[in-house]
């Protein structure tokens, strides 16, 4: 079963990470990258991407008359995607167990893929 | 071949009963059954949700047939060969399950893990609260899509909704029928146990003199749990849960009086309670503690339950033991609702105002919780505020819409006392 996990920053979470001193904020990383390593069997073309910050988006809405360019994402709120993975495992139990053991940003939303 | 059928028509039998079911006895024997087969199925099937629609079928039959013919010797025979007879129509063009029911005889062996397995894909934690509640009470209990409506006051295409909704969420997004791995297990039976606790709450509060009409919740709740305390026999949590429930149980024939009226927990007629129940359950609590350290939430509760059970007068209240109780309870879990309660144990210990003043802080938290006013207005009537009494009690009367509480604070608010 494919799932996508969507990882979502909060600004308490991003505000955390700049507070940060270098050698600290290393461990982070190195928490995260011991993570992927872990579950690297369960990632399907490679790890996923790591998303530029919010104010880098561009949203176009294709539901009116005409099409509409606006900056910013497409969801009003504090919280925002910042990354995401396909992965392939049993079912959701083994997702779960996989992302309650994330590392980093607060929010992970699994979302089974579409066959 | 029973002598009541559904193939024969069941032609003015009465079956086994020999008389017209009553709705508690047919909600009983459905129970006994539903879940039984619906784990049957699913294993055999591997589709929760064909499983699922297949028992409700059988048991929506059943419920149409059962009054008029009598129930059946053997219903759980009876409701199978429905749900198959069902199955096979239904599923025509699905070969392979059709090969599947078409070998499938009963009686089946029943795995016991298949119940088990029934109930935790019903209360997985990615499926809504209202959702496990419908579907648990649905594919475990054997209740219809209607009666769940009732007991919940909710329109009937809601639940209809919501249960549609968490089977299309199972298939699609693969959660899985199993039971929980051990390091799982005890995150994953609190969801259950929190399911359980809802449902019996639901039918208590709700519950009044009159149940005739309504289908008692409690009663599943109790059900439930037993069947779980049988499956898991060495989870200290499901037994304390258990008795939990029965130490409630136990005392609601005291609840209402004569003209139908809620009985306060001080003025109830304890000679009316069912005292081998209460000292059933105090034992499954001590034995349940014995064997364990540390008691958990339900065991906490349960245990304040039996003080209160056990006490011959209300004066007789153990309200030390009581206070202490809830101190671990709130270590464990904290809540005002909690508190709220704690306070009332700290009235009669420390006296009124330090449980008034208990009160004050909750006031932000508990302000549209009409326990909290009613609370208020008992302990401001105790210290002689009859006027801050009669508007806490007015507030406590605008919150609930529980016809049992309305009739009480209404004759609190009339008569001043």
């Amino acid at each position: 079963m494919k799932y996508v996990l969507m990882f979502v920053d909060t600004p308490e979470f991003t505000a955390e990470l700049e507070a940060m001193g270098p050698e600290e904020r290393e461990q982070a990383y190195e928490r995260v990258r011991e993570w992927f390593a872990t579950h690297a069997d369960k990632f399907r073309g490679g790890i996923g991407s790591k998303l530029q910050g919010a104010h880098t988006a561009t949203t176009v809405r294709l539901d009116g008359p005409d099409p509409v360019v606006t900056d910013g994402p497409f969801m009003e709120g504090k919280e925002v995607i910042s990354g995401f993975s396909e992965i392939e495992v049993a079912d959701l139990d083994e997702a779960l167990r996989m992302v309650k053991t994330w590392p980093a940003c607060p929010i992970v939303e699994i979302r089974p893929v579409e066959s | 071949m029973t002598r009541n059928s559904p193939d024969t028509g069941g032609t003015g039998s009465t079956g086994s009963t020999g008389s017209t079911a009553t709705e508690a006895e047919l909600a009983r024997v459905v129970r006994d059954h539903a879940g039984q087969l619906a784990a049957a199925l699913m294993t055999l099937l591997g589709d929760f949700s064909a499983a699922e629609d297949l028992v409700q079928d059988a048991v929506e039959t059943a419920l149409r047939r059962w009054p008029v013919d009598g129930i059946p010797d053997r219903p759980d025979a009876w409701l199978f060969t429905v749900a198959r007879r069902r199955g096979l129509d239904l599923l025509r063009r699905q070969e392979n399950y059709r090969t599947k029911l078409e070998q499938l005889q009963w009686p089946v062996q029943p795995d016991p893990g298949d119940r088990l397995r029934l109930i935790f894909t019903c209360c997985h934690p990615a499926l809504p609260r209202t959702a496990q509640i419908a579907l648990t009470l649905r594919v475990v209990c054997g209740l219809t899509t209607a009666q769940i409506a009732a007991a919940f006051l909710t329109p009937e295409a809601t639940v209809a909704r919501r249960i549609t909704r968490a089977k299309r969420k199972i298939a699609d997004a693969a959660i899985p029928y199993r039971v929980p791995h051990d390091d799982e297990l005890p995150e994953r039976l609190a969801e259950v146990l929190a399911v359980i606790y809802l449902l019996f709450n639901e039918g208590y509060l709700s519950s009044t003199a009159d149940r005739a009409h309504s289908r008692d919740l409690v009663d599943d709740a109790e059900w439930l749990t037993a069947l779980l305390a049988g499956l898991l026999p060495n989870e200290p949590e499901i037994a304390g849960l258990l008795a939990l429930i029965r130490l409630h149980r136990a005392r609601t024939a005291a609840r209402f009086d004569a003209a139908s009226h809620l009985v306060l927990l001080q003025d109830q007629d304890r000679t009316r309670w069912n005292h081998e129940a209460i000292a059933a359950a105090a034992q499954l609590l001590t034995r349940t503690a014995r064997r364990h350290r540390a008691p958990g939430p339900y065991q906490l509760q349960a245990a304040i339950a039996a003080c209160h059970a056990e006490a011959r007068r209300w004066e007789e209240t153990d309200w030390e033991q009581i206070l202490v109780l809830y101190d671990m309870l709130l270590l464990l879990q904290p809540s005002p609702v909690t508190r709220l309660h704690r306070a009332i144990a700290l009235r009669y210990t420390r006296g009124i105002d330090p449980a008034l003043a208990e009160l004050a802080i909750l006031a932000d938290d508990l302000d549209r919780y009409p326990l909290y006013h009613a609370t208020r207005a008992q302990f401001f009537r105790e210290a002689g505020h009859t006027r801050r009494a009669r508007a806490a009690d007015q507030r406590a009367l605008e919150l609930t819409n529980n016809p049992a509480q309305q009739d009480l604070l209404q004759d609190r608010i009339a008569h001043g006392y």
